[in-house]
């Protein structure tokens, strides 16, 4: 696997398991089907493109999001503006962890009051992810609606959130470790789930 | 990364690019209209300035109030201190009371680090006496790499009052790791002691021709004269100082286009430094102040925010 060592695992677990235990669950050709049904989910809901931005949280859901954001623009002829969420600052369990690196918070130009925010992550697990993301959203301004996407949601949600658009529903077991792979960061579309007690 | 920030020596390459980069993302909480993180909340971050600050102390208590933690301001002025209370019966007493960080000001090179020692709590280095000032030189590096890129290669001059300065020394540490190459100038009587084998140690020059100097550098860094620290004698008078050693409106002129001029302040204008190349556009005092505030914020998390950093 070729993957920057800078960049976190996907699922925000440590990524120490072995090649040969990993099972993949969505291929290369899954994920670009998912991605472009969640992108047409999106624009049917929201009836065009007028008033998204999409915000990607780091690192791969800037990714997908610049993904979806091309399938939009191939579906629309119209550019919807895309940026990036970086939750580190708002999350809850800063105090348990060694100290993580900031990423980049970028808000495109019209920013993003009275807009409509889809918020764009890689897995959906717990849901604190999502609740750092919405406050860090209200310190910067204040969406008409918030929305989230996910590639993969697994399931075990800690707090009440769930997703407006799924790219797959993976029932796991909360020992086993969800991995996602985007091309952009790791050479590869792939989703592979290993671990737990099979 | 060490549990304090006494010296740079505390910090390797990696951290320091790690607090930069952190930095960045804070000079945009800086511009923003809501300038509030919740990251610190519930931690206690207390400011102790024996000596007096402006920049330094405001741009810590507005870091730690950015970052939602409780700061309060202890000056030696109007504190138990001037009662006779050692500096160590003072910061235990403020500890006591449940404190997760200090930043310390001290005019005895060393103290901050002898506090350390006393406390659990994470300790700050804001400056002590002649020895150090690591997030000033952060915040150097911060303002030069905004303008300049990365530092690898460049020159950068650091001129004046070397002797009285804390900037100098956190500064040729921090540059070195940055792969910088500086050249400290400065007239005769205000090169520290040693000089020449400190820089034969650490790989800088030294040189008492700022002229010479001057077109070959991508950034000046001007010390402040400090008169509060001179006992008379280092040079004759004020104007031949400024003749020699100051960055006058000529030797502005023979600056390369894109060097960057830099002054930890207070600046004593028309001193070590003129009206015309402080204002100037290439200019970044006013950068260094807005950097300082976003470094700090920097500092603060990355040694307060993670687990182990409260005892």
């Amino acid at each position: 696997m070729t993957r920057p060592d800078f960049v976190p695992p996907s699922d925000g677990r440590s990524a120490d398991q072995s090649a040969e235990t990993a099972r993949v669950v969505m291929s290369s050709g899954d994920v670009s089907r998912a991605l472009r049904r969640v992108a047409h989910e999106i624009l049917e809901r929201n009836k065009g493109s007028q008033d998204l931005v999409l915000l990607g949280i780091p690192t791969r859901g800037v990714s997908l999001a610049r993904r979806l954001v091309a399938v939009m623009a191939e579906v629309e002829g119209q550019e919807v503006p895309c940026g990036a969420l970086d939750i580190t600052l708002h999350r809850d369990d800063l105090r348990r962890q060694p100290i993580r690196g900031v990423e980049h918070t970028t808000i495109p130009a019209p920013g993003i009051d009275d807009k409509t925010v889809v918020l764009v992550d890689d897995v959906l697990f717990s849901g604190r992810t999502v609740r750092a993301a919405m406050d860090a959203l209200s310190e910067l301004g204040r969406p008409q609606a918030v929305r989230l996407a996910v590639l993969v949601d697994r399931g075990h949600r800690d707090l009440p959130i769930r997703a407006d658009y799924v790219g797959k529903n993976l029932p796991t077991s909360r020992s086993e470790r969800v991995q996602v792979c985007v091309a952009a960061y790791d050479g590869l579309d792939e989703v592979r789930i290993s671990g737990g007690e099979r | 990364m060490n549990r304090h920030l006494l010296s740079m020596n505390d910090l390797d390459r990696q951290d320091i690019l790690a607090i930069l980069g952190t930095a960045e993302s804070m000079h945009d909480v800086q511009r923003r209209e809501v300038k509030k993180l919740p990251t610190l909340r519930g931690r206690t971050v207390v400011n102790m300035f024996f000596e007096d600050s402006t920049r330094t102390r405001s741009s810590f208590e507005l870091a730690g109030k950015w970052l939602s933690a409780d700061v309060i301001n202890i000056s030696g002025k109007g504190s138990s201190t001037s009662k006779g209370e050692s500096l160590r019966d003072t910061v235990r007493t403020v500890a006591a009371m449940g404190v997760d960080g200090f930043v310390i000001r001290h005019s005895a090179s060393g103290a901050v680090h002898q506090v350390s020692e006393w406390v659990d709590a994470v300790v700050i280095n804001a400056g002590d006496g002649t020895h150090e000032h690591p997030t000033q030189a952060l915040l150097d590096a911060y303002s030069m790499r905004q303008r300049l890129g990365d530092l690898e290669g460049r020159h950068v001059a650091i001129v004046g009052d070397l002797t009285h300065s804390r900037v100098l020394r956190s500064n040729l540490i921090c540059l070195k790791t940055l792969g910088a190459h500086v050249t400290v100038v400065a007239p005769p009587t205000l090169m520290p002691g040693g000089i020449a084998t400190w820089a034969k140690n650490e790989g800088f020059d030294t040189s008492y021709d700022f002229d010479a100097v001057l077109p070959t550098v991508d950034a000046v860094m001007m010390l402040r004269v400090q008169r509060e620290r001179m006992s008379g004698g280092f040079f004759p008078t004020e104007r031949e100082y400024t003749v020699g050693y100051g960055l006058t409106r000529e030797r502005l002129r023979s600056l390369q286009k894109h060097t960057v001029i830099l002054h930890p302040g207070p600046m004593n204008r028309g001193l070590e430094i003129a009206t015309d190349a402080a204002d100037a556009a290439q200019s970044l005092v006013l950068d260094q102040v807005s950097a300082g505030v976003a470094v700090r914020m920097s500092v603060l998390y990355h040694l307060l925010a993670g687990e182990g950093t409260v005892a």
